[in-house]
């Protein structure tokens, strides 16, 4: 492969209890690239992208076997600490999550919890990720505005920002758009193939145009199992396994 | 079919009657607690009677100025929260955030059984253990005083601010939870910058509803309080709160006269304060919903 590997999830098995959500996946996130996962609902595609910034520890009673490996560094050794990962790997969610603060608290949340006092620094890194997040023109006369007061599409533009703010090296982006209008959609989807040049990019996504649009690599995943993974025009022209033909034509999930 | 449907209807009657009814009583009690205690509003100017500094409601010639009732009951109440804001508060962000899903089965039930000991136990309890006690510590010539009263109810205050406050900390969501862990922050930055600012509101509601408890408590406040119904200087010292004045001299006053009066005008005051702070704790706890994007 041409490419840096920027994380890795070696031989993954993953349990809420004794229900197995994930069996033994092997997937490569490649650096400055955007790697989707699609597959049906109830799959592990939320379990299996949550294991990349150690979400899932936040779920009591599960368990996990096998690696997953950011630049060769395993996250769930002992000796490292979660927190730290999630300084390198952001997430965004499905449902846009702003706190109940002000636009402008929202974002300047994960630089002062990462030690950063330096006011004019903030300002001016609340701004630089607003305006990357395209959000800017339309906040910056109401930074001091409740973040709840926005719509759903630009909350969700401030999750991202929010993301930014904290200079993480990988983004996961968890179903993104699934509560978004069309043209918050396309807004999104223009975002993350901008933000590749600096990060590397893991999305779930059950729309699998979306995932075309997007991606460079694609994961299918089918109770729990990654059915095949590989260069995303690959899976959708010349898919190897019979179960991905059946998705991406339609004729399931 | 038209059986079933008379029937219906009666259920309907019924339970509609059913849910007016506490309405009534409300405004019955209302009603009485103001026709009984106009008249002592005719010898004593309203005031002179709220500020009034002695309360010798037995003299000749009477006094009632309820003064040093009201502050009796607002010095207890205060040392109340003093008790129950750390406790109450405490346990509910412990059995939130930091118990596992066993401890908390066990302690939640533990903590809401404290809530269901008669008040006559907590009495006892301040009377036999708390009263000795601090007469030891402090030197006192009696053990009954203020301080004790306000142990005993913050104690007794602990549970309702407790269920409250971690109702309120279960109503924030997860995703602000999962929001904060995601860019980085510990448990004690997303305990303190996100969950609690989030589930202030509620919390405040907790504990004025723990306050309201604290200042309607009589029988613990007849015990342990000791009964002085002078203007408090220390929290050493015994105290006459309104409830206690109400229970211990209602069986001794004539009815009918001025005494009787003035003990249904105290009610009828401590039945206004506990009536606002309830609406207080309503309105902080509907706003607290809307800020949390829950129904209003
Ligand atoms: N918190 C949880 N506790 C128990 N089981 C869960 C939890 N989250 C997900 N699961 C189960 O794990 C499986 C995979 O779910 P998920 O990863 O959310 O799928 P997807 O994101 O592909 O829709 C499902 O069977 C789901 O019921
Ligand atoms: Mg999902």
């Amino acid at each position: 492969m041409d490419n840096k590997i920027k994380m890795q999830a070696k031989n993954v098995d993953f349990f809420y209890g004794k229900n197995q959500a994930l069996k033994n996946v092997n997937l490569n996130v490649y650096a400055n690239k955007v790697t989707a996962m699609i597959g049906p609902s109830g799959c592990g595609k939320s379990t299996f992208i949550r294991l990349f910034n150690r979400m899932n520890e936040l779920v009591a009673h599960t368990t996990l076997k096998g690696k997953i490996l950011l630049d060769d560094l395993d996250i769930n050794s002992p000796l490292v600490d979660a927190v730290d990962i999630r300084k390198r790997v952001g997430m965004v969610f499905q449902k846009p999550n702003p706190f109940p603060k002000t636009i402008f608290e929202n974002i300047s949340y994960g630089l002062k919890v990462n030690g950063i006092k330096d006011k004019a620094f903030i300002e001016q890194k609340v701004e630089d990720s607003l305006k990357k997040a395209v959000i800017w023109a339309e906040v910056k006369d109401r930074l001091n505005d409740s973040a709840l007061k926005l719509s759903g599409g630009q909350q969700q533009r401030l999750c991202i920002a929010r993301c930014l703010a904290v200079e993480t090296e990988v983004i996961l982006f968890d179903e993104p758009c699934a509560s978004l209008d069309p043209i918050s959609t396309a807004k999104i989807e223009e975002l993350i193939l901008e933000l590749k040049k600096d990060y590397s990019i893991v999305i779930v996504t059950h729309n699998m145009q979306q995932a075309a649009r997007v991606s460079d690599y694609t994961g299918f995943f089918l109770l729990g199992e990654l059915i095949e993974f590989g260069k995303t025009q690959d899976i959708f022209t010349a898919p190897k396994d019979k179960k991905t033909e059946a998705y991406i034509t339609g004729r399931f999930g | 079919m038209k059986i079933l449907r008379f029937k219906e209807r009666l259920y309907k009657w019924i339970f509609t009657i059913l849910a007016f009814a506490s309405l009534f009583f409300l405004m019955g009690i209302v009603l009485v607690l103001v026709k009984e205690s106009l008249p002592i509003f005719q010898k004593v100017n309203f005031f002179k009677f709220i500020f009034g500094r002695s309360w010798y409601p037995t003299y000749n010639p009477a006094e009632f100025g309820i003064l040093p009732l009201i502050l009796a009951s607002i010095w207890v109440t205060l040392g109340a929260v003093v008790v129950c804001v750390p406790l109450g508060v405490g346990s509910a962000l412990y059995l939130n955030e930091l118990a596992g899903r066993r401890q908390k089965a066990v302690l939640k039930p533990i903590v809401e059984l404290l809530a269901s000991i008669p008040s006559v136990v907590f009495g006892f309890f301040g009377v036999v253990i708390l009263t000795p006690l601090l007469q030891k510590v402090f030197h006192l010539p009696t053990g009954l005083t203020a301080l004790n009263a306000s142990i005993i109810l913050g104690v007794m205050a602990t549970p309702t601010v407790c269920s409250i406050a971690e109702d309120a900390l279960n109503y924030v969501p997860n995703a602000f939870r999962e929001a904060s862990f995601a860019v980085g922050a510990t448990r004690w930055q997303t305990l303190t910058q996100v969950i609690i600012p989030a589930a202030g509101s509620g919390i405040a509601t907790a504990i004025i509803l723990g306050m309201s408890r604290a200042i309607g408590e009589t029988m613990t406040v007849l015990m342990v309080a000791g009964g002085s119904a002078v203007i408090p200087h220390t929290f050493l010292e015994p105290v006459r709160p309104m409830t206690a004045a109400i229970a211990a001299e209602m069986g001794e006053a004539p009815m009918g006269g001025s005494h009787y009066h003035a003990l249904f005008a105290i009610a009828l005051i401590l039945f206004v304060i506990t009536f606002i702070f309830n609406v207080i704790a309503e309105i902080i706890s509907r706003s607290f919903r809307v800020k949390l994007g829950l129904s209003g």
